[in-house]
């Protein structure tokens, strides 16, 4: 599909002919859930994985994908991103954001809304094997919801797989200016405001007749808390230094929440207590500078929280390296961490911290076929994406930069 | 700009200025300051045993890779490259089985020191943005040598790097080029002899920076660049004239007018920020219009679009290998920019501008190398280093004495523990002029910066 001239780059995803069946065949297929499967088939059909394994009856009529010494993984999934929100956003020149920047608890903003689909950074992404990805809200005490969508379809409400797909919180550097500028004061107003949000869903007639004192947010904001406070949607809790991570823990123990660590630059240093408690920590790989956050800044921390039975998700948050996940996950080799887990790092492991594991993140039948055929190791530079499938879809390996290397391949180009 | 007179005759050690012959110390009450010696570089080679490294595969940089091949090196100068020998008396030797040996790496862009971490606010040291041309500020009079960053970049394979002024400015200043290993003063780090950049920038930074009291436009940002030239040119023909013949009346010194001044006398490289291909090709026309060459531009997202200009001209490239999308200047960034301008003759050059990027240049060599060959663009791998060794020297003016293993070259020297183009490869030992800086296998050899003391434990995480 390379080089294709058709320019095609917000993918449209006609529904799929009932019964129509791609096999790709011949591959070494990694599930993820389950070890290799050497000359493997894959049966994809209506948008789902019909069939995985090593002898596969292949359906009279179905289309076969050759993919003879090629790696077949599931679709990369990105769970720290502006994909959709943001596109050129330095030094205050932010010319397209939806991730809304003022007040401090906006739990109630979800940013499914504002999502581009059109956005010129979702093509560029899918050529590096992301097929799925979650558009996350940046400033606040509480950002507001992430959402979870698949990269491929014209509009926002084909491309959903999840909204709201977590909730975001941040007790790192970011958050104290909430806190009146500091930490502690940070602490002790998330704690207040999910303590109105208790309150608020139990004494809802209270509150419509003015008979409570003055809750710490909104009403719009209290009532998006409660599947937070259910366990129901997960809390991103953005923090760095390892006494902020072991607020969030106490925080989420006290209020019986469902937690994931976002940055978790320390996190190596309360593996313990992250693995007792479940919760997975969606860490930079390639973070190792010292910061006044988080002086333990090291590049072994995925590795460490690995061993010590941590789930770990990789992410790569600067928007300019967005489509650099998978050598991020080739990093967390690089500094010890096994191939499996560190495919697992950006596959299984964001699947099942967005809770969406039953549909996403392996190669297993029933599951979401997102799917992606390598021209050899997906974690090592070497490699390039060869097919790429969302929901089932091929979708063609062409963005505006793959135009831009087609005009400029000769000089003076041929306009 | 304080005014001063000097009614003294001038020492005709002028033409060396810069690499000055005055002995340091000696008093000098006879010349001008403008003729003594210029923070010199006190940089010192530590003394350290020959070492032998055999049996490895060698990238030269040079157009040889050498497969089970070794390369000696003694007193900070490489002795050998190619078949085995026997090692002399006292010397080191390493097993370089399954390993690679590569020159040293080269990062013409960093503002390591200069911005140093642990990224406070009162180490911000790169910007002087309180006038659009600050020709005569010195990164290196920023520069902490105590950055927490070094010792990172170091156990990435980095030898040199060239410490830049940011962006905010037309003319933002001289850069350094910097030996990274422990130091005290950022004179010990300094490359002896090499030249000075001037770090110049074009496009959306100044004109944002400077929007109130101007520049505001990109047409203006070029008006900036020809009136301080224009400036230039006069005080250098009078200084010149003095020189020749110096006279009762000394010339006025402008801190400012004389680094540009020797930027006209070529004595100073231009390393020139511009991301746009049709400001690229004004900044050639600006170079042409008073006489210099730009030296490298920087970032050069869009250099594949004029990659055949750029070769005309042996202007190098310092790109990144796909930065892009965060801002308008760099919407148009590919992955194969730098396979194309190789493609195209003209000189690529892998750069980071970042304390992580620096961290991982070989990876980015790498991707920038097979992002070519997957468009059919041929890059052997000979080439793709030197993307990251022999093309930064060149930029920097040191290419005569390092970017290479070639013999009587200095002995920067990387051993890495597979292909430095795989994401898996580390570097284990890196030798700064034949001085082993760095050692994955021994904490011992792993410097710590005073920031680090008390803040991390020696030998984790890199």
């Amino acid at each position: 599909m390379r080089g294709a001239a058709l320019l095609f780059l917000a993918a449209t995803l006609p529904p799929a002919a009932q019964g129509q069946s791609i096999a790709i065949i011949g591959g070494t297929l990694y599930p993820v859930s389950g070890p290799k499967i050497e000359n493997g088939t894959i049966l994809l059909r209506d948008g789902k994985i019909a069939a995985v394994g090593a002898d596969i009856a292949i359906p009279d009529g179905a289309t076969r994908v050759d993919a003879a010494g090629q790696w077949v993984t599931p679709g990369l999934i990105h769970l720290r991103t502006t994909l959709g929100l943001k596109l050129l956003e330095s030094g205050g020149q932010v010319e397209t954001e939806e991730d809304l920047r003022e007040g401090e608890i906006k739990a109630s903003f979800s940013v499914a809304q504002g999502l581009d689909p059109a956005s010129m950074t979702i093509p560029v992404a899918r050529l590096e094997g992301i097929t799925s990805a979650a558009a996350v809200p940046s400033v606040g005490l509480i950002p507001g919801q992430a959402a979870l969508i698949d990269l491929a379809g014209t509009s926002v409400d084909e491309m959903l797989i999840k909204a709201p797909a977590a909730m975001l919180a941040d007790l790192s550097q970011g958050g104290k200016a909430a806190g009146g500028g500091s930490r502690a004061g940070a602490v002790l107003r998330l704690e207040r405001v999910l303590r109105d949000a208790r309150e608020y869903a139990e004494r809802k007639d209270d509150f419509r007749r003015n008979r409570i004192q003055p809750l710490a947010a909104t009403a719009e904001d209290l009532e998006a808390l409660q599947p937070v406070l259910r366990a129901e949607l997960p809390l991103f809790v953005i923090a760095n230094r390892r006494s902020d991570i072991e607020s969030a823990l106490r925080i989420a123990r006290e209020f019986k929440l469902r937690i994931g660590i976002y940055g978790g630059v320390e996190a190596w240093q309360v593996a313990a207590p992250l693995a007792a408690a479940k919760v997975p920590v969606i860490l930079e790989p390639l973070t190792d500078l010292p910061t006044f956050d988080a002086l333990g800044a090291r590049l072994d921390n995925a590795t460490l929280l690995r061993e010590a039975g941590v789930s770990v998700v990789a992410a790569q948050s600067d928007a300019a390296h967005f489509r650099d996940l998978r050598q991020a996950a080739g990093n967390e080799v690089r500094n010890g961490m096994s191939w499996d887990d560190a495919l697992r790092t950006v596959t299984l492991a964001p699947a099942e911290a967005a809770l969406v594991s039953d549909r996403y993140g392996s190669l297993e039948i029933g599951k979401v076929a997102n799917v992606v055929v390598w021209s050899g190791d997906p974690l090592e530079l070497s490699s390039r994406v060869e097919r790429l499938f969302i929901r089932g879809q091929q979708v063609p390996l062409v963005s505006r930069q793959t135009e831009l290397l087609r005009r400029y391949r000769r000089l003076p180009p041929a306009y | 700009m304080s005014y001063h007179r000097w009614s003294t005759a001038l020492a005709p050690v002028l033409a060396t200025l810069g690499a000055c012959a005055v002995s340091q110390g000696a008093p000098v009450t006879d010349s001008l300051s403008a003729v003594r010696p210029q923070y010199p570089s006190t940089y010192h080679r530590p003394t350290y045993p020959p070492v032998l490294i055999r049996n490895a595969t060698i990238l030269t940089a040079a157009g040889k890779e050498l497969t089970n091949g070794s390369i000696l090196f003694a007193n900070g100068r490489i002795v050998s490259v190619g078949r085995d020998t026997t090692p002399p008396p006292g010397a080191r030797v390493v097993d370089g089985t399954g390993k690679f040996v590569t020159p040293g790496l080269i990062d013409t862009h960093s503002h390591i020191g200069v911005y140093a971490a642990p990224g406070t606010p009162s180490l911000s040291d790169g910007n002087e943005r309180t006038d659009p041309v600050t020709a005569q500020v010195w990164a290196e009079h920023s520069f902490w040598p105590q950055d927490p960053n070094i010792p990172l970049a170091i156990a990435g394979g980095i030898t040199v790097i060239q410490a830049l002024p940011g962006s905010a400015n037309l003319i933002g200043g001289r850069s350094a080029t910097l030996r990274l290993i422990p130091a005290r003063t950022v004179q010990e780090m300094k490359y002896p002899g090499a030249p000075h950049g001037l770090k110049m920038a074009c496009g959306e930074n100044p004109k944002r920076v400077h929007e109130q009291k101007g520049p505001a436009t990109r047409m203006a940002n070029v008006a900036g660049y020809r009136a301080a030239f224009a400036e230039a040119e006069k005080y250098r023909r009078e200084w010149d004239a003095y020189l020749k013949e110096p006279g009762d009346e000394v010339p006025e010194r402008d801190l400012k007018l004389e680094t540009l001044a020797d930027v006209l006398r070529g004595k100073i490289l231009v390393q020139n920020h511009c991301y746009r291909a049709d400001e690229m090709a004004q900044m050639m026309d600006l170079g042409r219009e008073f006489g210099f060459r730009v030296r490298s531009f920087h970032h050069a997202v869009e250099a594949y679009k004029i990659a055949d200009l750029l070769a005309r001209d042996s202007v190098a490239s310092s790109v990144w290998f796909d930065w892009w999308g965060f801002k308008m200047e760099s919407l148009d960034g590919i992955p194969e920019n730098a396979a194309l301008l190789q493609q195209a003759g003209a000189r690529a050059i892998i750069h980071s501008d970042s304390p992580d990027g620096i961290q991982r240049l070989n990876q980015d060599a790498a991707r920038a190398m097979y992002a070519g060959r997957h468009a059919g663009i041929e890059v052997t791998r000979d080439q793709a280093i030197r993307w990251i060794t022999a093309n930064p020297a060149w930029a920097l003016g040191i290419d005569s004495t390092t970017g290479t293993l070639e013999q009587g070259k200095v002995a920067d020297v990387v051993v890495w523990s597979g292909d430095p183009f795989s994401v898996y490869s580390k570097a284990e030992r890196v030798y700064n002029a034949g001085w082993l800086v760095f050692d994955r296998s021994d904490p011992k050899r792993q410097y710590r910066t005073d920031f680090n003391l008390g803040t991390s434990e020696p030998g984790v995480g890199r």
